[in-house]
């Protein structure tokens, strides 16, 4: 058998069905079988980054490990920014690459780079396969490593060399061998037991639930908990979606552009429960004065994400879901107490809120919840980073999980529109819309090709600012407006110390993006106004195939709340500019 | 508190697998005192000590990044466990231009081996523990180390 056979069977045994790639020198004879083969559907991105987070938002809508296969050398290098945001939000990729044959390793070769050791330090595990015999071991370790304890990407580097030889006697492995990587699953009883005590004689408790739910699929699980005890509970970013967004008990995301209830609730608690969340600053502010009062107990799968950031009394390191159905068997009733209604009310008296007029340009916060209104049941969005990424967290109404793909811990611009192919090519019975900023968007705008060749319906929501808006925001507050290459209308003879729009600001703002859709033949619609969103949205969502929908924004907007760097959570800007304590 | 600490660990012998375990600690901010790798018992098994000097906090993060390592099968610090013998080997070039009887006298005392004698110069070599080998260095100090060559710390487990 050759090596490139032992591959794409590989990939079939594990339940393979969609390649994002690229094709390149070394990688040819890998393609050579894709095109005899009848089964897996590879899809051709023009970027290899792009083609990583395709295959990520395929992983982050479905759960199933996403595949990305690429060349040596520069296809390889556009790989990283991929795999490193696969790895700090723990999604399951698998990454091959090809590799110069194995005679020429380490002579810098034409198109050589060191993949295994540049994917290190941002991979689950990596792998050069120089000999054929292991191929076969390494698949398998690769996809039961990717998906398996704490999810996160795996590197295959494979010699073109070891693509075309042949071996006999060739078995896929039914099992993996590795002493190494064990997992733990179950929580450990003891730990459970007096977490169960805490919870019951806590008067104050509350959840802090991240992306660890939505990976174990422990969704039902904590909705049964936190109503059987009555607990609020908060969920950060990467969490969204594990609960309904109205849930009596949810108080909303936490963190610098948390809600004030989930911020207060967080600092005022006396019994906090992390739970497959990892108190990342983003979180918890000034970790000094974060949560002073509160006992810290921590479910997590990765037992170095206990004890990491925060002094954690009660560890349990544990599957989420399977620790929380052992937890739920050991807890009581508990009737709503004061805390509880104190908190709710918190909620109630700070709504978000944002100024719109009739007849002018849209708030970008009126476009995100008009998206929200709009869109099905099931929608899955993806978005990109920045102002428009924290306004889909707060004002789109997440209603189930996987359904909110955004790269959280890496905060990768350009994310938004090739995670959103790879959900639509995962789940082509759903709405799929990605929701960008102007900045982002242009990051991986090339991929609208990809969306038009292939029919990937992708609704692409573009919120343009004709900023990069939340650096703008930063200047505005902490940097006495000092907008230094922010503004993307900028031209060379613009004056150099621009504080803001003004009368002599240039008329015209490249790309068009109407016109940028339509040439890669996708559908392009503009809304100017607020007027316009509705009917915008509802003909792209009526039309089959990719949109690409423009919505001009506010140009000056800021997100709020709004926790400034190095603050406690508690120190909150509401957006008057005003300091809540 | 930053304290001396060794840690002793057993991996699979795989390519790389002393890239990722430097690279690990390299990329969280921290330095390697020393580090030995060798063979165990078992062929496809290494035996890896590695010696930080670190708060107790951050070498329980470390030990914990380590053991998330596929390679990695156990950590261990054995720093203030009593159920381990902790060595040193050096090799060491000492001046014998002033007092050379005393510096005899102490090769002598503290039982380390010579390995060479020239006019101006004598090189020794002394197995110890790191205690055994501090108060050695301390005491030839003041005839003049001209060079110092030291194996770093490792372990076997006594019970």
């Amino acid at each position: 058998m050759k090596g490139s056979d032992i591959i794409l069977e590989a990939l079939k045994k594990e339940g393979v069905s969609t390649i994002f790639g690229y094709p390149g020198g070394v990688v040819i004879p890998l393609f050579d079988a894709l095109y005899h083969d009848r089964e897996l559907r590879v899809i051709l991105n023009r970027h290899e980054q792009a083609a990583v987070h395709a295959a990520d938002g395929f992983a982050r809508s479905t759960g199933k490990v996403g595949v990305a296969l690429v060349t040596s050398g520069p296809g390889a290098t556009n790989t990283i920014t991929g795999i490193a945001t696969a790895k700090l939000d723990s999604v399951p990729i698998v990454v091959i690459s090809g590799q110069v044959k194995n005679d020429f390793i380490g002579t810098d070769g034409f198109q050589e780079v060191d993949m295994s050791g540049l994917t290190r330090p941002v991979c689950k595990h990596s792998y050069l396969v120089s000999d054929i015999r292991d191929l076969g071991r390494v698949f398998k370790e690769a996809f039961y490593i990717a998906q398996s304890g704490r999810p996160g990407p795996v590197s295959i580097d494979i010699p073109t060399d070891v693509i075309t030889a042949s071996m006999r006697n060739y078995q896929y492995p039914d099992k993996v061998e590795l002493p190494g990587y064990k997992p733990t699953i179950a929580g450990n009883p003891r730990q459970i037991k007096k977490l169960a005590h805490e919870i019951q004689n806590a008067e104050k408790p509350l959840f802090y639930t991240g992306g660890g739910i939505v990976a174990s699929g422990a969704e039902k699980e904590l909705l049964e908990i936190v109503e059987l005890t009555n607990i609020p509970f908060v969920s950060t970013l990467m969490g969204l979606g594990s609960a309904p967004a109205d849930h009596p008990l949810f108080l909303g995301m936490p963190g610098m552009h948390g809600r004030y209830a989930a911020n207060h609730a967080m600092m005022q608690c006396d019994l906090l429960i992390a739970v497959g969340a990892r108190f990342d600053d983003r979180v918890t502010g000034d970790i000094s004065r974060f949560a002073p009062n509160a006992l810290i107990a921590h479910i997590d799968i990765d037992p170095a994400e206990i004890g990491k950031n925060v002094h954690t009394e009660i560890p349990v390191v544990g599957d989420a879901k399977h620790v929380l159905s052992s937890l739920k068997l050991l807890l009581k009733h508990r009737e709503s107490n004061g805390w509880c209604k104190a908190v709710l009310k918190w909620k109630e008296e700070t709504p978000l809120a944002y100024r719109q007029k009739e007849n002018e340009v849209s708030a970008p916060q009126y476009v995100i919840e008009s998206i929200s209104r709009l869109a099905d049941e099931d929608a899955v969005i993806a978005t990109d980073v920045g102002q428009h990424q924290m306004f889909a967290a707060l004002y789109y109404k997440h209603r189930k999980p996987r359904s909110f793909l955004s790269s959280g811990g890496l905060g990768t611009m350009g994310f938004g529109l090739p995670a959103a192919m790879g959900a639509a090519v995962a789940n082509p019975e759903k709405q799929i819309i990605a929701i960008c900023g102007d900045g982002g968007f242009q990051m991986n705008i090339q991929e609208l090709t990809t969306c038009a060749l292939n029919n990937i319906p992708v609704k692409a929501a573009v919120l343009n600012n004709e900023y990069l808006g939340m650096v703008r925001q930063w200047q505005d507050i902490f940097w006495n407006k000092h907008y230094s290459k922010v503004c993307l209308r900028q031209r060379s003879d613009c004056p150099p110390n621009c504080k803001g729009p003004n009368s002599q600001c240039p008329e015209k703002y490249f790309p068009d993006f109407v016109k940028v859709a339509e040439a890669n033949g996708v559908k392009g619609l503009r809304a100017e106004t607020k007027e316009q969103v509705e009917s915008v949205l509802k003909e792209s969502f009526a039309h089959p195939g990719p949109v690409v929908m423009e919505f001009l924004v506010r140009k000056e907007e800021n997100v709020y709340p709004m926790v400034p760097a190095g603050k406690a959570i508690d120190e909150i800007l509401m957006g008057d500019e005003r300091v809540l304590i | 508190m930053k304290e001396k600490h060794t840690i002793r660990m057993k991996v699979v012998n795989t390519v790389g697998v002393m890239a990722r375990i430097t690279g690990l600690i390299s990329q969280r901010g921290y330095n390697i005192d020393n580090i030995i790798a060798s063979p165990s018992e078992d062929p496809n098994i290494y035996t890896v000590h590695l010696v930080l000097t670190e708060t107790e906090e951050k070498i329980e993060q470390i030990s914990k990044q380590l053991n998330k390592l596929v390679d990695v099968i156990k950590v261990t610090d054995i720093s203030h466990n009593k159920n381990y013998i902790v060595r040193e080997f050096i090799m060491v070039k000492i001046s014998s231009n002033k007092n050379r009887s005393d510096l005899l006298q102490l090769i002598e005392l503290f039982e380390a081996k010579m390995l060479d004698l020239a006019a101006h110069y004598l090189v020794v070599s002394m197995t110890g523990s790191p205690r055994k080998i501090r108060r050695f260095l301390e005491a030839v100090h003041p005839f003049g180390i001209m060079e110092l060559d030291r194996s770093g710390e490792f372990a076997v487990k006594d019970v």
